[in-house]
């Protein structure tokens, strides 16, 4: 049989039994449980969506500098080769990423290349519908691809909500009905405005059973929202900078929430994308290095897995304007405390375009959400996404 | 055989009669026809129309809409300046910077004007469909930058807002806003944008799946030429861009141009079909009866697209007074704003502030969201907009009561921060909101601030004392008021019937019912 002292140093190596076991073996003593903070499972770990709005551009994001038919596609905007962050002998980031750039030499950043589906919708909203919804192409569903994990497994009622929304109001994948979504701009606002709230009963009429739904929905986060945390990491003092400050202040909160989403617009770039495009990225990059900062700061990089998306990228081929027009296969990263880094996918063969001047997805959209599933949070792929998808290795099995 | 016949001729009369209502409507149905098709009537106005038939009723609000606003325009908008940005290669940040001030300024003068507009117009159903063209002809000042080109697209889509949709189509297209919002003005032979081609046939005419990417890229083509004279700010065709080559688009081959491509369009039956759906989503019920969809449509395309026609069949079918369908749709932000003030009989001292508080709600004006325009419905309601919502309608319950005190800060009519950044958004964030105090070099965040300040200062000015209001209704006894405001203000029961009876607290229950979950709905 095994001893205290064993038993402790076997949960040391073994994250899972650790998890599993130290609260149960060591009831009664929180104290040594929260010291030991156990890894999270299920839905204690948290799920970041950061949706570039717009259709960013993955070839000026993740710059295939070796490949002469990148600059002949792009005279005008192409990156120069000693601009870019060298990741491999072939590919490199944006410069305006540089941040990122630790976190990729730290092995946590996984690069996810050329990320599409099937028959690729140019539409921003069809292309974002069939991201927020998982469908394939020709297919239209309702809910949100998170709304309908919730479903096949439910996040624990004693939740803050199932996920929350910052900083705009379209919910994405947490659309559709049953989900415990959270649409906030920040929290000490959303709990100011809480309190006029009203849930009720016997809803008449569907929309009016909406309303009820979100007054519940309401009370229930407020409830548990409230504190304040103070971090010493500092948040970049820009729309997308305030998001993460948000973002943060909900993580803090110990009664949890499954995912968050966040937004930054404006990616797309018909016209003049060089400075905008530059101006974004860099937004993004030391936003999500300030997210890590704070993650770590409060111990919970490990249990958080951050996830970009987009409605597609753009045409290798620039336009007239010095901007792109909506392309297909895209670049998207990874990040997280547990993410094998990496990268991912496969880059666009530029020399094989299609009639419409895009290349052809390496990897489905469907297997990085079903990574997650599978992988993050244990939830059956198949039953929530409606088919089978093979995860991608940047989470372990 | 004759005696069959008459009894059978006056059997169907008598359903025909009891079908159509023959009699005057009553104060519910006047309510229900001036709430859908407008903002939320008041009394006097439901009550003018209570007296009428549904026919009569339906007639006498098409007869009467208008086509110019009735509020004078800023006096900017006949500018005739070039059309012209500083330089991106020359121009000085200050440059920029102040010309980014200054077409923001523009902005918020024409939300100011057009929520001052739908605050007085006696033509609800003209904004309303205004609004709804604006929703669907979609441009966006955050991409246009001119507003006065904002205010001319507006102009248009109020002229023929109950005219022909023909010809709508046409001139909306045209609009130098469209232009520049959808990248037509950047198109030329040999380097077609797609941006607009696409839009015309998913978004405005024919809807998802009723063409091919291919009917696109040659629709792109035909409309290659089509150009905006940065001079003098109006439509120019520009034959030496224009793509003179055979296209084929929709079946059909020619060497077509961008009337003619809106031609083959319009000879689609389902252009008819689409634009009835939406309408019947605008005015009816969230989902659409298909058999009754394509009968107006019918309707609508052998009048050659007369929009008042398919609105006269819609207004008076069946679903459209059907009991199960009544406080079935979510008010738009605007539908919110304006109909409460316009309910409760406010004197706004401006309007600006809310246009503010509508485009915190998610609805910002001459700002929707992408081409698709603001998706509507439930989704205007969830956990951060209807706090929006309910905050307003808890500060103006309570204005009477003790102004100052009640007021909140500026920071909690701040929109939403989708589109922050962007020179001609609404946007603003204050120290208040808990966030440490802005940086002095942000001077977008400053502006900011000092917009929200001002809306705070017009919010001030608002005087509504819910007391007097509910004294004012008719009834014998205080009851009797708080019942007949009651009828007046939700479409449906309260849900949450806890207001004091009797000589109770008038604002007590003037608060109650605005923050009732039917209060949403219309």
């Amino acid at each position: 049989m095994m001893n205290r002292r064993a038993f402790l140093q076997a949960a040391a190596t073994w994250p899972l039994a650790r998890a599993a076991s130290i609260p149960i073996a060591l009831a009664g003593t929180a104290e040594v449980a929260i010291a030991a903070a156990p890894a999270a499972s299920g839905y204690r770990r948290l799920l970041v969506l950061v949706e570039l709005k717009g259709g960013n551009d993955g070839l000026n994001t993740l710059i295939p500098y070796a490949d002469p038919a990148y600059y002949a596609l792009r005279p005008k905007i192409a990156i120069a080769r000693d601009q870019v962050v060298q990741l491999s002998d072939r590919v490199g980031l944006h410069p305006a990423l540089a941040p990122l750039a630790a976190i990729w030499e730290d092995g946590r950043l996984a690069v996810l290349q050329g990320v599409g589906y099937p028959e690729p919708n140019l539409s921003h909203f069809r292309s974002i519908e069939i991201w927020d919804t998982a469908s394939r192409s020709e297919q239209y569903l309702q809910d949100g691809w998170l709304t309908r994990a919730f479903a096949t497994q439910p996040v624990p009622p004693t939740f803050a909500a199932d996920g929350v929304i910052v900083g705009s109001s379209d919910l994405g994948p947490l659309a559709g009905g049953g989900t415990r979504a959270i649409a906030l701009a920040d929290t000490e606002q959303f709990l100011r405005r809480a309190r006029l709230a009203q849930p009720g009963t016997a809803p008449r009429n569907k929309a009016l059973a909406h309303i009820l739904k979100v007054e519940g929905d309401i009370v229930q986060a407020a409830s548990h929202l409230a504190g304040r945390t103070a971090f010493a990491t500092p948040f970049p003092a820009d729309a997308f900078g305030n998001a993460i400050r948000t973002a943060c202040q909900i993580i803090a909160n110990p009664s949890g929430v499954a995912a968050i989403r966040v937004t930054l617009s404006g990616f797309d770039t018909h016209a003049n994308q060089p400075a905008t495009q530059a101006r974004l990225l860099a937004q993004v990059a030391n936003g999500l290095q300030a997210l890590k900062g704070a993650l770590v700061e409060i111990g919970k990089w490990e249990d958080t897995l951050v996830l970009t998306y987009a409605e597609f990228g753009r045409r290798p081929k620039e336009n007239q304007n010095n901007g792109t027009d909506h392309g297909t296969a895209n670049v998207h990263f990874a990040l997280g405390g547990r993410v094998t880094g990496g990268l991912y996918g496969g880059a666009p063969d530029l020399s094989r375009l299609s009639a419409d001047g895009n290349p052809a997805h390496a990897l489905d959209f469907r297997d990085v959400y079903a990574t997650v599933l599978d992988r993050w949070w244990s939830v059956d792929s198949r039953a929530a996404l409606g088919q089978r998808h093979a995860p991608v290795p940047f989470l372990p099995a | 055989m004759p005696i069959r016949t008459a009894a059978f001729a006056a059997f169907c009369l008598t359903a025909i009669f009891a079908h159509a209502a023959p009699g005057p409507m009553g104060f519910d149905d006047a309510r229900h026809l001036l709430a859908r098709t407008g903002f939320g009537p008041n009394d006097a106005e439901v009550r003018d129309f209570a007296g009428l038939t549904r026919e009569q009723a339906v007639a006498r609000l098409l007869r009467d809409a208008r086509t110019v606003p009735l509020t004078p325009a800023p006096a900017w908008v006949g500018d005739t300046a070039p059309l012209r940005y500083p330089p991106p290669d020359t121009a000085t940040f200050e440059e920029r910077r102040a010309f980014r001030q200054q077409q923001t300024r523009l902005g918020i003068d024409l939300r100011a004007w057009w929520m001052q507009e739908m605050l007085v117009t006696p033509s609800p159903l003209t904004e309303r469909m205004t609004l709804f063209w604006h929703n669907h002809f979609v441009s966006s000042q955050q991409k246009v930058r001119f507003a006065r080109l904002m205010y001319a697209q507006n102009a248009t889509l109020r002229a023929h807002a109950l005219g022909s949709f023909a010809t709508l189509l046409r001139a909306a297209s045209k609009e130098p806003a469209m232009l520049v919002y959808l990248d037509v003005a950047q198109s030329r032979k040999g380097q077609p944008n797609e941006n607009f081609a696409r839009e015309v046939m998913e978004l405005f005419t024919l809807g998802e799946g009723q063409y091919t990417e291919q009917d696109i890229k040659e629709a792109a083509r035909a409309f290659t030429g089509w150009s905006l004279d940065r001079d003098t700010g109006s439509y120019l065709f520009r034959p030496g861009l224009h793509d003179r080559g055979v296209k084929t688009v929709l079946g059909s081959s020619g060497r077509f141009d961008g009337d003619a491509v809106l031609d083959l369009i319009l000879a689609r039956p389902q252009t008819s079909t689409f634009i009835v759906g939406k309408l019947w989503r605008e005015f009816v019920a969230a989902d659409p009866d298909r058999r009754e969809v394509e009968r107006i449509a019918q309707i609508f395309r052998g009048r050659d697209y007369d929009v008042k026609a398919a609105l006269q069949a819609l207004f008076l079918s069946d679903a459209f007074w059907a009991a199960d369908n009544r406080g079935m749709l979510v008010k738009s932000p605007v539908e919110l704003v304006v109909g409460t003030l316009r309910q409760l009989e406010v004197v706004p001292g401006a309007a600006m502030p809310f246009a503010v508080v509508a485009a915190g709600m998610g609805q910002n004006l001459f700002s929707p969201p992408n081409v698709k325009g603001w998706p509507g419905g439930e989704a205007w309601i969830n956990s951060n907009t209807l706090l929006v919502r309910k905050q307003f309608l808890d500060r103006l319950a309570r204005m009477g009561d003790a102004p100052a005190a009640m007021l909140p800060a500026a920071a909690d009519t701040s929109p939403p921060r989708e589109s922050e950044g962007d020179a001609t958004s609404i946007d603003m964030r204050s120290p208040a909101s808990g966030l440490p105090p802005l940086s002095a070099a942000d001077d977008d965040k400053l502006r900011a601030q000092r917009f929200a300040a001002a809306v705070d200062r017009g919010l001030r000015n608002v005087r509504f004392d819910a007391v007097q209001w509910v004294a004012r209704r008719p009834g014998a006894t205080p009851a009797a008021k708080q019942k007949s405001a009651q009828a007046l203000l939700l479409p449906l029961p309260p849900l949450a019937p806890d207001s004091p009876e009797g000589d109770g607290d008038a604002l007590a229950f003037v608060r109650a019912t605005l923050l009732d979950p039917a209060y949403q709905l219309k």
